[in-house]
């Protein structure tokens, strides 16, 4: 279900001189970063530096707390999705989120991702939409005698694939996760990293993450991210590139001495 | 946006759920506002009875009453006394006197006498504020006509005397005073009941209580108890303090006994029924104060080697005090409004002398207003409406007193 | 000081210490009153349940009075001996049935408001507001009710519709004294949903509306139910609003807009008139508030059992 249209453009996601305020603060300064289709792109860093941040501003999660702003662009295939007539609704219908701590509803797994396709006015079959994200999420086999049980019924890893089907019920164009496997256990987060190889089959992953084995072995580009200025505390993207170079040959001291584990 | 490539079962909906979200928050905008809306009707309501035109006719002339031509408003005790003698029949004189003896009656007391017996004012129209600023002409020709010797003013039911002023049966001389005194004495018996043991009680179940059967048993109890309603204690009060303590309550004990009252329907008794049912409120106030005290302060007392009660004492009592305070104070407030568990306990009906000992009859401020807006007549509506504007002033005073404790004392931590 | 001299005085400290344990007698002392006030609360409850029941028992032995015709027929009229208990009943139900009515939409449409809609400065606009009216004396309640609602009822429908007393215009203004206590234990209970739920429903792009109302509030459930069993308990132990409002006399009847005396009513009355001890009146008091205390404690603990077990859910 890939958007092979000559029209898109070749990246899906851009941001372009992007400021995100908390108030007063300048939590991330001038990032400019361009997210290809269908790869793996992810963000990494130590912590405190504003990774999360940015990933939430690419589907206007930040925007859930009073007095976040920003300054500067982020286009979603070619349309800067800040613009005022643009509803963020519509932005989180084509740009999905998992999370970091996995929060299946307190629903059954069926009702789970039937809910979120339903409120998007799905009026197919059901019982299908379900299987199928289920099976892409590598979960099906797994729950598919227990669909009426709660989703919280579920281990860690199985809840976070829960939260990957439901949102990949939805067909989005991009994924954001947010160090989904932080909180799962080895094995788990093993699951989940084959699954992403998978799903950039068809959708474009945005990642976060502080593990630099899992974005060495699981990206296609990383983007490094660090504090600009240790007074003001504003992180910035200090190099972007394809995964080989970041880790093999930074051009950036800093990022340098932070895959080498000189540092962070 | 660029639409999205059509996916297979999914409909455009969103201008519709957007339409539908729009509409809810406005639903739910408008209950808010349904709450201030009964708000200001309250107090619109209120305010619209205790001011307004009155008319009234005195069956005797007051002007007919000056004594060498001194008017009767500044005549003095004695003449005032003279003046009542001759108007009524000596029988009722003498029942006067003997409910309470005049020479102890104030010129004011021996001046309302004088106004309900010989003057006695006949109410022959009242009308509320609003139909008082808007048909005031209509008012004015309405009374011409009907009631020619009547005398109309715009009054306010509420002024300086009428909260000084006793209780009388007169609507135009009647005033709060027994009623508000009343209040105070039976608050007075409430906190002497419900603080010492209330706080004694947080404490205990916050420091000292084991987490054992017991212990859970009165914890849950008090939570209970808080829930109980009002007219509960009431029923309570009436078996407990004035029927079976009556010998303590009505101060036979103590040879104090009111020659009026002899029985034990008195401030006590009030004060502890409501010291009951303010209790629960004061205990789970004072253990939630308490409960906030930093652990860290109780250990740094412990570290060196004082008691539990010394801690308790010095350390944990004077940071809790403020909350504890507060949590009074809420109480007080809610002791104050309260009407039905005194009327079941025996609150009296006609009452004009103010209490002036634990064992004398009572009334109290809620109770007087009940008691006026139960009556049909409009005066005494208007009556019930300015005692409401004393109460409700009285309680913001106590709220925002406890807001200012609590802002002053937590700005310090 | 010198070695010498340092050393003696360690060991003459070592020996004064006695590091048995002392009696504090003053300890013991507090400890004992602390626990007594502890356990006062006790006395309080067992007094109730005592008092009550022992009257209510005089009250049920007595001649005229029959439980089983209490509980069937529909006239109370102590005088003649009719003890049914339905009239009152009721109009209490009833009485509350109109109050719940506005309580529980209001009080959750406010509560969703305040919890899901509101910034921070509607919020501190509000909540005094709502405070406000949970603090203001029944009494008062009770005169607005019969000065300003029962009249503008009558203005609407009409003065023969409406009566003079009637317990349209007490259910009404008691569900607005109700409304804060609903609104309060409801909001308390939306609070108490994580923000990872919602963050989750607004991540797969739902609007306002859907998360609140179909993802927060079944999410709730258990503390909004909790908070309407309060209410309900409230409104049945409400007392001046319908004593001064609702009609002073007993009816058995289902419509709304005539006088009828409830439970609560009905006691405050007979004790405010003239009340000798030991008599039928006296006794039938204490009957009908034993039924009021049980009916009332087990609507609160079942509500506690509720904010009990939802707490955990989340815990």
């Amino acid at each position: 279900m890939s958007n092979n249209n000559n029209m898109d453009h070749k990246y899906i996601l851009e941001a372009q001189d992007l400021d995100i305020y908390y108030g007063t603060f300048k939590a991330v300064t001038g990032v400019n970063m361009k997210v290809e289709r269908n790869k793996i792109t992810a963000i990494i860093g130590p912590s405190g530096c504003g990774k999360s941040t940015l990933l939430r501003a690419f589907n206007r999660m930040n925007e859930l707390y009073a007095g976040t702003s920003i300054k500067g662009k982020i286009m979603f295939d070619g349309e800067d999705i800040y613009a005022p007539h643009i509803d963020p609704v519509e932005v989180r219908y084509r740009i999905g989120m998992v999370f970091q701590k996995p929060n299946p509803f307190p629903k059954s797994i069926y009702e789970n991702i039937a809910w979120t396709a339903r409120i998007h006015g799905f009026k197919g079959n059901m019982d299908e939409l379900v299987e199928n994200s289920l099976q892409q999420a590598a979960l099906w086999d797994e729950v598919k005698d227990k669909l009426q049980q709660s989703g919280l019924s579920l281990s860690g890893g199985q809840q976070q694939r829960l939260c990957i089907a439901r949102a990949i019920s939805i067909k989005p164009e991009v994924i954001l996760m947010d160090e989904p496997a932080s909180a799962l256990d080895p094995i788990a987060t093993l699951k989940i990293e084959e699954l992403m190889q998978e799903l950039k089959k068809n959708y474009t992953i945005v990642i976060v993450t502080h593990n630099m084995q899992q974005a060495a072995r699981a990206s296609d580009y990383t983007a490094m991210m660090m504090l600009a200025d240790r007074v003001l505390r504003s992180g910035t993207v200090i190099e972007f590139d394809e995964t080989q170079h970041i880790f093999t040959n930074p051009k950036d001291k800093r990022t340098e001495d932070y895959v080498t584990g000189r540092f962070g | 946006m660029k639409e999205k490539a059509v996916v297979q079962g999914f409909s455009d909906n969103l201008e519709a759920r957007n339409r539908w979200g729009v509409i809810w928050q406005v639903l739910f905008q408008a209950s808010t506002i349904v709450g201030i809306i009964a708000l200001v009707a309250l107090m619109l309501n209120i305010i619209n009875g205790a001011f307004g035109y009155v008319a009234y006719q005195a069956r005797v002339d007051p002007d007919t009453l000056a004594v060498d031509g001194v008017p009767l408003t500044e005549q003095s005790k004695e003449q005032l006394l003279a003046l009542l003698k001759s108007k009524i029949s000596s029988g009722a004189y003498t029942t006067l006197d003997k409910a309470k003896p005049f020479a102890d009656r104030t010129r004011e007391e021996v001046y309302q006498l004088v106004v309900e017996r010989v003057i006695r004012p006949d109410i022959v129209g009242v009308w509320n504020l609003w139909p008082s600023l808007t048909q005031a002409n209509e008012i004015r020709a309405t009374v011409a006509q009907e009631h020619p010797d009547a005398e109309l003013d715009f009054v306010s039911w509420l002024t300086r005397s009428f909260v000084a002023r006793p209780q009388t049966s007169e609507p135009l001389t009647a005033g709060v005073r027994t009623a508000i005194l009343g209040s105070l004495w039976t608050i007075l018996f409430t906190i002497l009941l419900a603080f010492p043991i209330g706080v004694g009680a947080a404490i205990y179940l916050e420091e000292y209580a084991a987490d054992n059967w017991l212990n859970r048993v009165i914890q849950t109890n008090i939570n209970n108890l808080a829930g109980v309603p009002s007219i509960i204690y009431g029923i309570l009060g009436l078996a407990i303090f004035v029927r079976t303590l009556e010998p303590l309550t009505s101060g036979e004990l103590f040879g104090l006994v009111d020659p009026t009252t002899a029985n034990g329907r008195t401030v006590l008794s009030a004060g502890l029924t409501l010291g009951l049912l303010v209790l629960p409120i004061i205990i789970i106030n004072a253990q939630e104060a308490i409960r906030a005290v930093p652990r860290s302060l109780r250990n740094a007392s412990f570290g060196v080697g004082a008691t539990k009660w010394q801690t308790v004492w010095s350390h944990v009592l004077p940071n809790a005090l403020p909350g504890i305070l507060t949590g009074t104070i809420l109480a007080i407030s809610r002791a104050i409004g309260e009407t039905a568990p005194l009327v079941v306990v025996g609150a009296s009906t006609a009452i004009s002398f103010d209490p002036n000992s634990p064992f004398s009859k009572f009334t109290t401020l809620p109770i007087q207003i009940y008691q006026w807006t139960a009556r049909p007549q409009d005066e005494f509506r208007s009556l019930a409406a300015a005692s409401i504007l004393v109460l409700l002033v009285l309680l913001l005073s106590l709220n925002a007193t406890a807001v200012l404790l609590r802002n002053r004392f937590s700005r310090r931590f | 000081m010198t070695g010498l001299a340092l050393e003696k005085s360690v060991e003459k400290k070592a020996s004064a210490i006695n590091l048995r344990r002392k009696r504090r007698w003053g300890e013991t002392i507090i400890q004992s009153l602390l626990f007594f006030s502890g356990f006062f609360s006790i006395f309080t409850t067992i007094a109730i349940v005592y008092e009550l029941g022992k009257e209510a028992l005089l009250f049920f032995q007595m001649p005229q009075v029959n439980i089983l015709e209490s509980l069937t027929t529909t006239e109370w009229v102590p005088h003649t001996g009719k003890f049914g208990v339905w009239p009152l009943l009721t109009s209490t139900l009833m009485t509350t049935a109109i109050a719940m009515l506005i309580a529980i939409p209001l009080g959750m449409a406010v509560a969703i408001y305040l919890s899901e809609y509101a910034d921070r400065r509607v919020r501190s606009f509000l909540k005094p507001i709502l405070e406000v009216l949970a603090g203001i004396p029944t009494i008062v309640y009770g005169y607005f009710a019969l000065t300003f609602m029962t009249p503008i009822l009558r203005a609407i429908l009409g003065r023969d519709v409406v009566q003079i007393y009637n317990m349209a215009s007490a259910g009404l203004v008691m569900g607005i004294l109700i409304l804060p206590l609903v609104t309060s234990m409801t909001e308390d209970a939306l609070s108490a949903v994580p923000r990872s739920l919602r963050e989750a429903a607004y991540g797969m792009g739902a609007t306002k509306l859907e998360v609140a109302v179909q993802i927060v509030v079944p999410a709730a459930l258990s503390g909004i139910a909790a908070a309407i069993i309060v209410g309900i308990s409230r409104a049945i132990g409400e007392t001046m609003i319908v004593a001064v409002a609702a009609g002073a006399g007993p009816n058995f009847t289902l419509n709304p807009f005539e006088g009828a005396e409830t439970i609560t009513g009905h006691i405050v009355r007979i004790s405010g008139g003239d009340l000798s001890y030991n008599s039928i009146d006296y006794n039938s008091l204490f009957a009908l508030g034993l039924f009021l205390f049980l009916v009332t404690l087990t609507l609160n603990m079942i509500s506690q059992a509720i904010v009990r077990r939802f707490r955990e859910v989340y815990e």
